[in-house]
C-alpha cells in the first residue's frame, strides 16, 4: 500500500516538463497579454498603466465591432454551412456511393473534397486571389464565356463582394474536414435501426433526418466546436488576400489586433482586442461542451 | 443501406452530382497546374482556360532560385520535424501521468490544457515576441521550434490522455505486482503499445506546424530563416504582373503538402477521426 502511494507521487515528475513549459509559455504569455491590455505602450520603454481605457476605447471603435461581425459571418461560412453540407454529402457517399458503386469511388470523392484542407491557408489564399483577379482571373473568364459579363466583378477589390468571396472560399476549404469526420462517424452506427425504418417504408431523407443525424450528435458537436473556434481565429487568408480591406470590409479581430501590435504600435490596444477574442472563444467553447454534455445526458 | 434494393435512377443522380462536386473542388488545382506550365505568350493569346501547347518548366526554376526555395524547404523540414518530436514527447509524458499514473488533480490539469487550446495565438503573440527579443531568440528558427513544441502539447495531452485512460488495467496491475517501476512500465508496456498512436500524432503536428503562419510571420523577418508557408505568402505578391508565374509559385507552394498527404494519407485520416471521437 505504502509503495503504491509512493509511486503515484513519482508520476507527478512525468507531468512536470509538459505542464511547466506550457504554463510558462502559454499561461505566462496570456497573463502578460491581459496585463498589457490595461496599459498604454508603444513596445519600447515602460508601459503606462491606464486601467480600462483601452476597453472603453474599443466600445466606441467602429472597426472593432465590424471585425467581430465579420468573425460571426465566418462562423456561418466555416462552421454552420460546411457542417450541414458535409453531413448531407457524407450520408450520400456512405448510403449510395459505397453501397452501389464501391469503395474506390467513395475514396476518390472523399479525397477530392479533402484536398483543400491539406494546403496551408495562406497558400490557398494566394491561389484564390489569383483565380478571383478581375481581368485575367479564371472565374471572371468563365463568367464572360457563359454570357454573364455583368457578373464579372472585381470580387476582392470592392466592399460589397469581398466578404462573400472569402466566404465561398472558406466553404470550399472546410467541407473536406466535415465530410471525413461524418463518414467515419457513419461507419460506427448500427445499421439495424436504419434497415428497420427502411422496411417500414421510410424514405431516405426521413431516415437521414430522424435516425442518422441524432446518432451523429457526438461528431456534430466536435465539428461545430473546432470549426467555430477556427472561424473566430481567421488571420492568414485575410492577411494575404485583402489586408482587411477594402476599407474595413473584411476586417477580422485577429488581423485587427495584429495591425495594432505591429503597424500602429498601440500594443495595449491590440492586447485588449486579443483578450476580448480569447474570452469570447473560451465562453463559446465551454458553452458548446456543456451543450454536448446535456445532449449526451438526455439520450 | 445494406438492404439492397434494385439500383434505380436515384443512385446515378447522386453519383453524377457528387462527381460534379468533386470536379469543382479539384478545379482550382487543375487550373493552377495548367497555367504553371503555360508560357506567358500563350496565356496572353489563348487565356487562362486553354491547355498549354508547349509545356514550359522554366518558371519553376526561376521561382525556386528567386526565393531560395531549397533553404525554405530545409527550414520548414527542420522546424516541423523537431516540433513533432518535442511535442509528442512532452504530451506523452504528461498524458502518462494523467492516464496511467492517475495523479491527483488530473481533471484540473486536463481542463487547463483544454481551455488553453481555445486561446488564440493573437493573445500570445506580443508577449512571445518580447520574450524572444529578450532571450535573443528573435529571428531564429529555434523560437518557432520551442513555441510550437510547447503549444502543441495542449491538443496532444488531451488526445493521448483520453487514449491512455482506456489502457487495459490488467497489464498495468500485473506489472505493478511484479514490482515494475513507473519508468519500466512506460518503456516496456505503454510505449510499445502506443507507438502507432504517437506516430499519428507526430504526423499531425508535422503538418500543422508546416502550415503555421502568424507566429513565423512575426518571429522570422529575415529571408534566410523563413518557412515555405511564410515565404509563399509574402513573396507571391511580387508576381502580379505575370499570372503564369503566380500559378507556378502557388503550385510549388502546395506541392510539399500534397506529397506529404499522399504519403501519410491513412495515418492522417486516422488522426483526424481519432481527435473527433476521442
Amino acid at each position: 500500500m505504502s509503495k503504491k502511494i509512493n509511486q503515484s507521487g513519482t508520476y507527478y515528475w512525468y507531468a512536470l516538463p509538459g505542464v511547466a513549459a506550457f504554463l510558462t509559455l502559454v499561461g505566462g504569455s496570456f497573463a502578460y497579454n491581459i496585463y498589457l491590455s490595461f496599459n498604454n505602450w508603444q513596445g519600447i520603454g515602460k508601459p503606462e498603466w491606464i486601467g480600462l481605457k483601452n476597453y472603453q476605447d474599443l466600445i466606441h471603435d467602429h472597426t472593432f465591432w465590424i471585425s467581430f461581425l465579420h468573425a460571426f459571418e465566418f462562423i456561418f461560412a466555416m462552421s454552420i454551412a460546411p457542417t450541414f453540407l458535409g453531413l448531407l454529402v457524407a450520408a450520400l457517399i456512405y448510403d449510395f456511393i459505397a453501397t452501389y458503386f464501391g469503395n474506390a469511388i467513395s475514396t476518390f470523392l472523399r479525397i477530392s473534397l479533402y484536398v483543400p484542407q491539406i494546403i496551408a491557408l495562406p497558400v490557398v489564399g494566394i491561389l484564390w486571389s489569383w483565380m478571383l483577379s478581375p481581368n485575367v482571373g479564371v472565374i471572371n473568364t468563365i463568367l464572360r464565356k457563359i454570357g454573364l459579363s455583368s457578373l464579372a466583378l472585381n470580387w476582392l477589390g470592392q466592399s460589397s463582394t469581398a466578404m462573400l468571396s472569402l466566404s465561398v472560399m472558406m466553404i470550399w476549404i472546410q467541407i473536406g474536414y466535415t465530410v471525413v469526420i461524418f463518414v467515419s462517424g457513419l461507419s460506427r452506427l448500427d445499421p439495424y435501426l436504419d434497415e428497420a425504418a427502411q422496411l417500414d417504408g421510410a424514405t431516405w431523407f426521413q431516415r437521414f433526418r430522424i435516425i442518422t443525424i441524432p446518432q451523429l450528435y457526438p461528431e456534430l458537436s466536435v465539428v461545430l466546436l473546432t470549426t467555430t473556434v477556427a472561424a473566430l481565429k481567421v488571420f492568414g487568408p485575410v492577411y494575404v488576400m485583402t489586408g482587411g480591406g477594402p476599407g474595413d470590409a473584411t476586417q477580422v479581430p485577429a488581423f485587427f489586433s495584429y495591425f495594432h501590435f505591429f503597424s500602429t504600435l498601440r500594443v495595449g490596444y491590440g492586447a485588449a482586442v486579443a483578450t476580448v477574442l480569447a474570452l469570447i472563444l473560451t465562453v463559446l467553447a465551454i458553452g458548446l461542451l456543456r451543450l454536448q454534455r446535456r445532449v449526451g445526458a438526455t439520450r | 443501406m445494406s438492404v439492397k434494393t434494385k439500383k434505380g435512377v436515384g443512385p446515378y443522380l447522386v453519383l453524377g452530382g457528387l462527381i460534379g462536386m468533386a470536379l469543382i473542388w479539384l478545379f482550382p488545382l487543375y487550373i493552377a497546374f495548367i497555367n504553371a506550365f503555360k508560357p506567358q505568350t500563350e496565356f496572353v493569346k489563348y487565356g487562362v482556360l486553354a491547355l498549354p501547347h508547349h509545356w514550359d518548366i522554366s518558371k519553376f526554376g526561376k521561382f525556386w532560385g528567386d526565393v531560395d526555395f531549397t533553404k525554405k524547404l530545409a527550414n520548414s523540414l527542420q522546424i516541423s520535424l523537431l516540433v513533432a518530436i518535442i511535442a509528442v514527447t512532452l504530451s506523452f509524458l504528461t498524458a502518462y501521468a494523467i492516464g496511467i499514473g492517475r495523479v491527483k488533480g488530473r481533471t484540473w490539469i486536463l481542463g487547463f490544457f483544454m481551455v488553453a487550446f481555445t486561446i488564440p495565438q493573437e493573445a500570445l503573440i506580443y508577449p512571445l515576441y518580447s520574450m524572444a527579443k529578450t532571450l535573443n531568440l528573435y529571428d531564429s528558427i529555434w523560437s518557432i521550434i520551442i513555441i510550437f513544441g510547447v503549444m502543441s502539447t495542449g491538443f496532444g495531452t488531451y488526445l493521448l490522455s483520453s487514449v491512455l485512460t482506456t489502457f487495459p488495467d490488467e497489464l498495468l496491475e500485473a506489472a505493478r505486482i511484479d514490482g515494475a517501476s513507473p519508468w519500466r512500465i512506460l518503456r516496456s508496456i505503454v510505449l510499445p503499445l502506443l507507438r502507432p498512436t504517437l506516430f499519428v500524432l507526430a504526423t499531425m503536428f508535422f503538418i500543422f506546424t508546416w502550415n503555421e503562419f502568424l507566429i513565423p510571420l512575426v518571429m522570422l523577418p529575415s529571408n534566410n530563416n523563413q518557412t515555405v508557408t511564410l515565404s509563399m505568402a509574402i513573396t507571391t505578391g511580387q508576381y502580379t504582373s505575370d499570372p503564369t508565374a503566380r500559378a507556378a509559385a502557388a503550385l510549388i507552394g502546395f506541392m510539399p503538402s500534397v506529397i506529404f498527404f499522399l504519403i501519410f494519407q491513412r495515418t492522417l485520416m486516422r488522426g483526424i477521426t481519432l481527435g473527433a471521437v476521442k
